[in-house]
């Protein structure tokens, strides 16, 4: 693959400091003072918007071979169905691989 | 007398986060072997998992710059899948804001989800501790966790080519973020923030610069608010 080297670097850097920062925001910098709670209540819903929609158009457009879209589909939608109705991590990824290895080998 | 205490604390602290090395190993090692595959060295692996130690961050980061997305864009992204940080850093706050600064300085970097969940949970059930046996136990819970992080990182990107080839890795990342984020739809809100990211993220898939998926996470963070704000008001009305 071709990842630029520098920008690597400056991803890498930027990110450590910002996750930093964010980290120390109200340990370091804050206090005891709170955030508006209309700022609180957007940033409880960050990581579940962020991340389906970085997943959902890897799953949906593949830009790898054709044959394997209907198992992308359905290894997704096991692995979230089963991680929202059990509310474990290690049961989800469990059940996305033994879907996904099922297909795969077994029933093509 | 004190110094046994605040050791005991170091220790319990180490055996609660014992059962989350079973989600953090993995994971980590999953990192190291994709990024491996995407070009980086090991000195690359280890600096990122190093200098970020944030498990989602460093994947968004890594899917972007193999979509090969504008660094902006991935910094954005993967910040704001880190925000949830910014909340952890509040919520411990009031527990450990009395500590040093240089305390809370490594308090900081090495706040992940697990010593969040432990601590936070452990300070609120006990709250009479002190703030030195609060860190105690608090540097408890990231000792192990840290460091399998930084191990599995090392162990996925020096023997990531063990792995058969024909594995289908690029679905290891949906599967790791799916499950990562399934336990986290807690809530209506939740749900329906997730459900409009991602059918924005799928129609605005073709948008230059990735900027489909800040518009959908925005639009997720947006929605999932205000159906909060929503519920309450009818739960409000209902009590009336």
């Amino acid at each position: 693959m071709n990842i630029d080297k520098d920008s690597l670097w400056i991803i890498i850097l930027t990110l450590g400091i910002g996750s930093f920062l964010l980290r120390f925001s109200f340990l370091g910098l804050v206090g005891d003072r709170q955030f508006p709670p209309r700022l609180l209540r957007h940033l409880r819903y960050t990581a579940v918007a962020i991340i389906p929609a970085l997943v959902a158009p890897i799953v949906v457009y593949p830009n790898g071979s054709g044959s394997l879209e209907p198992i992308r589909l359905i290894t997704a939608l096991v692995t979230i169905g089963v991680g929202i109705w059990t509310k474990n991590m290690i049961i989800a990824i469990i059940a996305g691989v033994t879907t996904l290895f099922t297909m795969l080998y077994v029933i093509i | 007398m004190p110094s046994t205490t605040t050791k005991s604390k170091y220790w319990s602290g180490m055996r609660d986060s014992a059962p989350f090395l079973l989600i953090v190993g993995p994971f980590s090692v999953l990192f190291g072997v994709l990024a491996t595959e995407a070009g980086l060295n090991i000195f690359e692996v280890m600096s990122f998992s190093l200098v970020v130690i944030a498990g989602a961050a460093q994947f968004t980061a890594l899917q972007l710059m193999q979509d090969e997305a504008p660094t902006f864009i991935i910094l954005i992204s993967a910040l704001a899948v880190n925000l949830r940080v910014a909340m952890y850093s509040a919520a411990l706050t009031p527990y450990l804001g009395q500590s040093a600064l240089w305390q809370r300085v490594c308090v900081s970097y090495l706040l992940v989800d697990q010593n969040y969940a432990l601590s936070h949970t452990k300070f609120e059930a006990e709250p009479t501790l002190t703030t030195s046996q609060r860190l105690a136990y608090y540097f408890g819970t990231c000792s192990l966790i840290v460091t399998t992080w930084l191990l599995g990182s090392y162990i996925g990107a020096a023997l990531g080519f063990i792995f058969p080839q024909n594995l289908p890795l690029d679905l290891a990342l949906p599967i790791a973020f799916l499950s990562m984020i399934a336990p986290m739809m807690r809530t209506l809100p939740h749900l329906i923030a997730a459900t409009v990211a991602i059918m924005i993220s799928i129609f605005a898939a073709g948008m230059p610069y990735s900027f489909g998926l800040i518009l959908a996470g925005l639009a997720g963070m947006i929605t999932g608010a205000q159906t909060e704000v929503w519920l309450q008001r009818r739960l409000k009305c209902k009590k009336l």
